[in-house]
């Protein structure tokens, strides 16, 4: 690989735990994958004879195909669980689940799971890797490596841009794997939204709070608005998703205080017509695909390095 | 069952402050009562023929410790404790008697229970206290039967582990208490802001991603119940405190006169949210861990009387309950076994004397309750505690004598410990011998 980076990660828990060259070895990493997926031949064999469990807890259609289409281009072999197909529906606890999995000697578990800190957990009580693909609130670190991916391929560079990250900070795991990362790598985080979405203490992870989205938007090179999830709306958070789109929806309007190269991003899946106007979502400064493109790219590299490729 | 017997407990340092008493002298325990206390210079009194002497030079001799906020969770959860159990903890602690909380299948909210709480601690390893519930079933919604509880046995009332959460039953529940003089014991807590809440809000529950519960969610409740206090005339003792406007507001109501007193736990003055770090749920409690400020508030609290009591609020679960995603766990920790460590630490830093870490974790809550206890008088029940403040030791899982061994402290190295426990004459703890 490109760089001389030593990888000494047997578990991806969450971009809080990765340092700046390891950040940077898995873009290098990931970025030498890419080329794989443009190949008619889309199969490497660097991971022949590896199992991949994916353990979904809650509902997913893109990372979780992302990472088996990952692990395929690998060679690897790949097992699918979901909550409504697993023992769990029957009472079993995630521990019990995890060592009966374990026991069937897996190289890599991928598990999304609602509660923060599950992957955690989970890597506490058994010796295969994890890979977390979204733990309830807390990180959601292949998203916001292949966020930096996709950023750093379009601009050349990530330190010194101004990122703007819009809408429900308090529940996106995407968000805060994102300040962390962004800010870790050098760029400037400001964050929007509704005050009822934007958790205490924020600004110590790294990003800055703004009142309005004008003032997070302006002259940014990144604008990401964030999916507003129906599903944790237990809360009284926000009167409706009319004036939610009207105040804090991303459309033509608000993008033109932004840097006219101003990338649009979205961790999907999209509602559009609230946090992002259809329009926008389509445009032509919208990378929104090239995020999911990157996203299988930064998946394998996840991969191939917590199984100690270099 | 332990006979009693002829006990000498020889040159120790006697602690009493209900008796202002701080000097070396030596005890003798005889017939379940104290008999007498003399020093090395006064005349030594006929001692019985066959007598057990103990010399505890170095040592502590304080009253029996008195813990009034625990969970034996007999009758109903005997997985996690029973009231043999959770007794035999109390006294390894240095503990002579518990006042245990209502919260258990049945919910002790009749005298039919708070009897049957009493019968199963007859042989029990320390004093236990029944406290009944406020609201039957722990509804929160009509006043229990707090005369016949009074009458069967109960010390105090609560629904503790829940909030009162209408304001009108807690002023009415204040009021009907005062008639049987039972002590009204508020969880304070506006469960519309912590509901869901798994630790302190703030950085550290923003950054693991964890519903936060904020500090203002005890304030505000504790505000409203000084208020009720104030408002009724009636007695309150407001449980485990754990923030610092707690504090501020506790402090003014005692300066109006307000006839209120304040508990917090071991936990809260030694340690902060940071704990649940790596999503461990042994430090996942509630009311959670607070922040560096609120602690240092708390020792203050302690040390210029706005707290009266510390108590450990033990709280036992099995791993069922506890080795789960952390959102999925339960909130409590053990403390029985931790408290004489933890209140000795602020001993030695300082912050307290030896007078008035025995006034929190004895004398006061004698008082608070109305138990006997919490002095060492001569003629009363010999129920007392030896206290090594020197011995140090790590805290080993193996070692923890509850039946649940969710302790934060478990790997931690303590200093003090609680060397002998005497109820009522029998020796319930010994680990001189050892």
């Amino acid at each position: 690989m490109s760089s001389e980076h030593l990888f000494a990660h047997k578990h991806i828990l969450g971009l809080d735990h990765l340092s700046v060259p390891d950040i940077e070895h898995i873009l290098n990493t990931a970025e030498s994958f890419k080329e794989i997926s443009r190949r008619s031949i889309k199969k490497v064999p660097v991971l022949r004879g590896k199992t991949v469990v994916t353990l979904f807890f809650e509902p997913s259609t893109r990372t979780r195909l992302s990472f088996d289409i990952a692990a395929k281009r690998m060679s690897a072999d790949t097992f699918s669980i979901s909550a409504s197909t697993s023992s769990t529906t029957k009472g079993e606890s995630l521990a019990d689940t995890a060592k009966n999995i374990e026991a069937m000697m897996p190289d890599i578990i991928v598990m999304r799971h609602p509660s923060s800190g599950a992957s955690n957990y989970l890597a506490n009580r058994i010796n295969t890797s994890v890979i977390n693909a979204g733990d309830g609130t807390h990180e959601h670190p292949s998203q916001g490596l292949l966020d930096l991916m996709t950023v750093k391929e379009h601009k050349g560079k990530i330190k010194g841009l101004k990122v703007a990250i819009i809408g429900d900070i308090s529940h996106s795991r995407v968000a805060h794997s994102d300040i962390i990362g962004f800010s870790k790598m050098g760029a400037n985080v400001f964050v929007s939204g509704p005050a009822t979405l934007i958790p205490k203490k924020i600004s110590r992870l790294g990003a800055r709070v703004c009142t309005t989205i004008e003032e997070a938007v302006n002259n940014a090179d990144v604008v990401m608005p964030l999916r507003i999830q129906k599903e944790r709306q237990s809360d009284p958070l926000i009167p409706s998703f009319r004036e939610y789109a009207a105040f804090f929806g991303i459309n033509r309007e608000i993008l033109k205080v932004a840097k006219p190269d101003a990338l649009v991003m979205h961790p999907g899946p999209i509602n559009r017509g609230v946090e992002l106007a259809p329009d926008v979502a389509d445009g032509s400064q919208s990378v929104i695909l090239d995020q999911v493109t990157n996203g299988v790219a930064i998946r394998m590299a996840l991969m191939y390095l917590v199984l100690g490729g270099t | 069952m332990i006979r009693t017997q002829a006990i000498l407990l020889k040159n120790g340092r006697i602690i009493d402050p209900a008796n202002r008493v701080d000097k070396k002298a030596s005890l003798l325990v005889e017939k379940g009562k104290i008999q007498a206390i003399f020093s090395p210079r006064q005349k030594t009194p006929s001692l019985p023929k066959k007598l057990q002497s103990i010399d505890l030079q170095g040592k502590w001799i304080v009253p029996g410790l008195i813990d009034m906020h625990v969970h034996l969770r007999e009758p109903g959860e005997e997985y996690k404790e029973t009231i043999e159990t959770g007794t035999k903890a109390a006294a390894a602690g240095g503990f002579t008697a518990v006042a245990c909380m209502p919260n258990t299948t049945p919910v002790n909210d009749c005298q039919s229970v708070t009897r049957l709480i009493l019968e199963k601690a007859e042989n029990a390893y320390a004093r236990v206290y029944p406290v009944g519930a406020i609201s039957k079933g722990l509804q929160g919604e009509s006043l229990a039967e707090f005369g016949e509880m009074k009458q069967a046995g109960a010390v105090a009332v609560t629904d503790d582990g829940k909030p009162v959460t209408d304001s009108q039953l807690m002023r009415r529940a204040l009021e009907y208490a005062s008639n049987y003089n039972l002590m009204v014991i508020s969880h304070s807590e506006d469960y519309s802001l912590s509901r869901n809440g798994a630790i302190n809000e703030g950085f550290v529950s923003t950054s693991m991603g964890l519903k936060g519960i904020p500090h203002i969610a005890e304030e505000i409740m504790v505000y409203r119940d000084l208020a009720l206090a104030e408002y009724t005339g009636c007695t309150l003792h407001l449980a485990h405190i754990s923030t610092k406007e707690s504090i501020n507001l506790i402090r003014l109501a005692k300066q109006k006169g307000s006839p209120v007193t304040a508990e917090t736990g071991p936990h809260y003055f030694s340690l902060t949210e940071k704990a649940v770090k790596d999503y461990n749920t042994n430090a996942k409690m509630n009311p959670p861990l607070r922040t560096q400020k609120d602690l240092e508030a708390v020792i203050k609290a302690i040390s210029d009387g706005t707290i009266d009591v510390i108590a450990t609020d033990h709280a036992p679960h099995s791993i069922l309950e506890k080795d789960l995603e952390f959102d999925q766990a339960a909130n409590g920790i053990i403390g029985l076994e931790t408290a004489v460590p933890l209140a000795l630490a602020l001993f030695r830093k300082g912050y307290i004397n030896a007078a008035r870490l025995v006034e929190l974790l004895s004398t006061n809550p004698a008082k608070i309750l109305g138990v006997k206890g919490g002095s060492l008088e001569i003629g009363s029940d010999a129920d007392i505690a030896v206290i090594d403040p020197e011995h140090s030791f790590v805290l080993h899982e193996k070692d923890i004598v509850s039946k649940s061994k969710n302790s934060p402290f478990i790997g931690v190295k303590l200093q003090g410990k609680a060397l002998l426990t005497i109820c009522g004459g029998r020796i319930t703890y010994n680990a001189i011998s050892d």
